[in-house]
């Protein structure tokens, strides 16, 4: 039915194109990847160079899983990441549905004042958010963390989603109320499952960030116990001398539960960007 | 003590007066519907009926109790939409029996009422499909089933025919009709198509711009509207409005249906260049420009030959005009 739009060299150049950008994006994931299953010799010797039987080395993997408690950073980056972004996805979604479903007074300064989030950079709040922490106690916690992951998700998750729960059928919520259904089973059980590729999308997006984070770690939370995967990685960082290979094995083993997340969302994703698009 | 009872209704959007000011009543048994252009507010007085919307001003009472506060739920209501609105996640069977549930309603009492609607609407053989794997009418139909599965005492459609295609357009209403003679109940209806609201009312509510045009039966709007408005949107193809003066007649307006104007080759009052005919079998449209009076449409039943760019002549059959002053209110007597 496309065929008629499309002719080869079109299609070539297209591909190569997508092509040329997936080599480009992947390249330095690759580098780690194979980095790390070599020996430190080798790194520096020929650093694009795949791991052969002389050079193929798992010390990286070692050390990373013998020294320190990097089992306990992998939980608390998941703890904190999971919580995070579901208290960002619950929370976002209600905020998104009050702005886009309810009229009242200031509805439309509600919805620019929370996208506001998504042009000011919360890290610029950090002095004040370190001295609230300190004062409520929470330095050092997982809390503290989710608690700031929460904010900082929050603004684009309702910016993209009351633009989808606009496009639900106000028939279909009308319908709910006239059979007794209360707000919440509206929101719960008739708007959310229909706006799910936008969930997806939003998680997507505010979980990389959160999970990629050095910042809130190193400073609210820099505790052994609090540690998240990032700041522990950090370990091998020295000032003088860096454990490349305990770095790169760190590195490449913290994409595995991103990747996993990604891999649930991602066919939920791709519906949610290109909605609208094909109709 | 009527099944519905609107006094002084209005509605604001902001400073936007949306209706302004609708008094009503509808008789219980009743099939009312609520005719206007789009934009004259007829859904949007539906909805306050059905609770969805505040009433800024006035009272609405069903069944003589006021029901400005109450909950669309607590109303004994049920609604039709324009899309269906089925619950995608619920299997036909389900979707019909959601309201009682909700309401709290024993389980086999539910499955009675969702099987005697489901018998009425012979829905039987899809019960257990889910809305996704209906067409537009079995999906329409299911939602006509909701609706009767409650017992309410209002039922108020909402344009239910717009989005089915012109054959099953005609079936659904024919339904309709059926179901308002054997639940013997009280219905109102919204729509944009005359055809539906002359078709399937007892009593049509012409809405314009937020206030009632005219109250009254199919034909009593046909034969005797009270304005302009009326006499242009119910008839179809529309009215003919010429400049009374030129008739010598007075009045400002004068206003006589396509199927009342006489046609001649020979002679007669108006004289005009036929610029298109329409051929449609059982009838011939057929469009004439005029000096005075711009084009007109006479509408001539069975086949006729006209060719575009004759000349030809109109007259206006006696007794069968309308008079319309300035403000376009019809002048009686």
């Amino acid at each position: 039915m496309a065929k008629a739009r499309q002719s080869l060299p079109r299609t070539a150049a297209a591909h190569a194109i997508l092509i040329a950008y997936t080599v480009i994006a992947l390249f330095p994931v690759f580098v780690v990847l194979i980095n790390s299953l070599k020996s430190r010799r080798a790194i520096f010797a020929h650093p694009l160079a795949l791991p052969g039987p002389g050079t193929f080395d798992l010390i990286g993997f070692q050390t990373v899983l013998n020294q320190g408690d990097f089992l306990l950073y992998f939980w608390n980056s998941l703890v904190v990441t999971v919580v995070s972004l579901a208290f960002v996805l619950l929370f976002g979604a209600m905020a998104a549905f009050a702005v886009s479903e309810y009229r009242f007074r200031g509805n439309l300064l509600l919805g620019l004042y929370l996208a506001l989030g998504i042009m000011i950079p919360i890290r610029l709040g950090t002095v004040a958010i370190l001295q609230m922490m300190v004062a409520a106690h929470l330095v050092n916690t997982l809390l503290a963390l989710i608690l700031v992951y929460t904010a900082q998700g929050l603004p684009l998750a309702v910016f993209i989603l009351s633009e989808f729960m606009k496009t639900v059928s106000a028939d279909l919520k009308n319908a709910g109320r006239i059979d007794g259904l209360s707000e919440y089973r509206i929101f719960f059980r008739l708007v959310l499952p229909l706006v799910r590729p936008a969930m997806a999308t939003v998680a997507v997006f505010s979980m990389i960030p959160i999970w990629n984070d050095l910042w809130f770690p190193l400073i609210l939370a820099p505790a052994e116990a609090t540690k998240t995967i990032t700041l522990g990685a950090q370990v091998f960082l020295g000032q003088f001398v860096t454990n490349w290979n305990a770095v790169l094995a760190s590195l490449s083993l913290a994409i595995l539960p991103v990747l996993v997340l990604y891999v649930l969302f991602s066919r939920q994703l791709i519906r949610g960007i290109t909605a609208g698009a094909v109709k | 003590m009527g099944a519905l009872t609107l006094s002084a209704v209005t509605k604001s959007f902001g400073t936007v007066d949306v209706i302004k000011g609708v008094d009503l009543e509808v008789q219980d048994g009743e099939f009312c519907v609520f005719v206007g252009p789009s934009g004259c507010g007829k859904s949007t007085l539906l909805r306050m009926i059905a609770g969805l919307e505040d009433v800024t001003a006035g009272d609405v009472r069903i069944d003589g109790v006021r029901v400005n506060l109450t909950p669309p739920a607590q109303r004994e209501i049920a609604m039709v939409f324009q899309s269906y609105a089925l619950y995608p996640h619920l299997s036909v069977r389900d979707n019909m029996g959601l309201a009682l549930k909700q309401a709290g309603v024993a389980r086999p009492e539910v499955g009675a009422a969702v099987a005697r609607a489901s018998a009425m609407l012979s829905l039987d053989p899809l019960l257990e499909r889910r809305p996704a794997e209906l067409s537009g009418g079995q999906r329409q139909r299911v939602a006509i089933g909701r609706a009767i599965v409650r017992r309410p005492k209002l039922f108020l459609f909402d344009e239910p025919l717009s989005n089915l295609d012109a054959a099953l357009r005609v079936h659904t209403r024919i339904e309709i009709a059926r179901l308002h003679r054997e639940l013997n109940a009280t219905m109102i209806y919204v729509t944009h198509d005359q055809v539906e609201a002359m078709t399937l009312a007892d009593r049509i509510v012409v809405l314009n711009a937020g206030r009632i045009a005219q109250v009254g039966a199919p034909m009593e709007l046909y034969n005797d509207p009270a304005n302009t408005f009326v006499a242009g949107f119910i008839g179809s193809p529309q009215m003919n409005f010429l400049k009374a003066g030129a008739l010598g007649r007075r009045g400002e307006t004068l206003g006589i249906r396509p199927e009342h104007l006489q046609i001649s080759r020979e002679a007669g009052q108006i004289g005009g260049t036929i610029s298109h005919v329409e051929h449609l079998g059982g009838e011939t449209n057929v469009y004439v420009h005029t000096e005075v009076h711009g084009l007109l449409t006479v509408r001539l039943f069975g086949e006729h030959r006209f060719a575009v760019a004759e000349t030809v002549w109109l007259t206006p059959e006696a007794g069968r005009s309308f008079l319309f002053d300035a403000a376009g209110e019809r002048l009686r007597g």
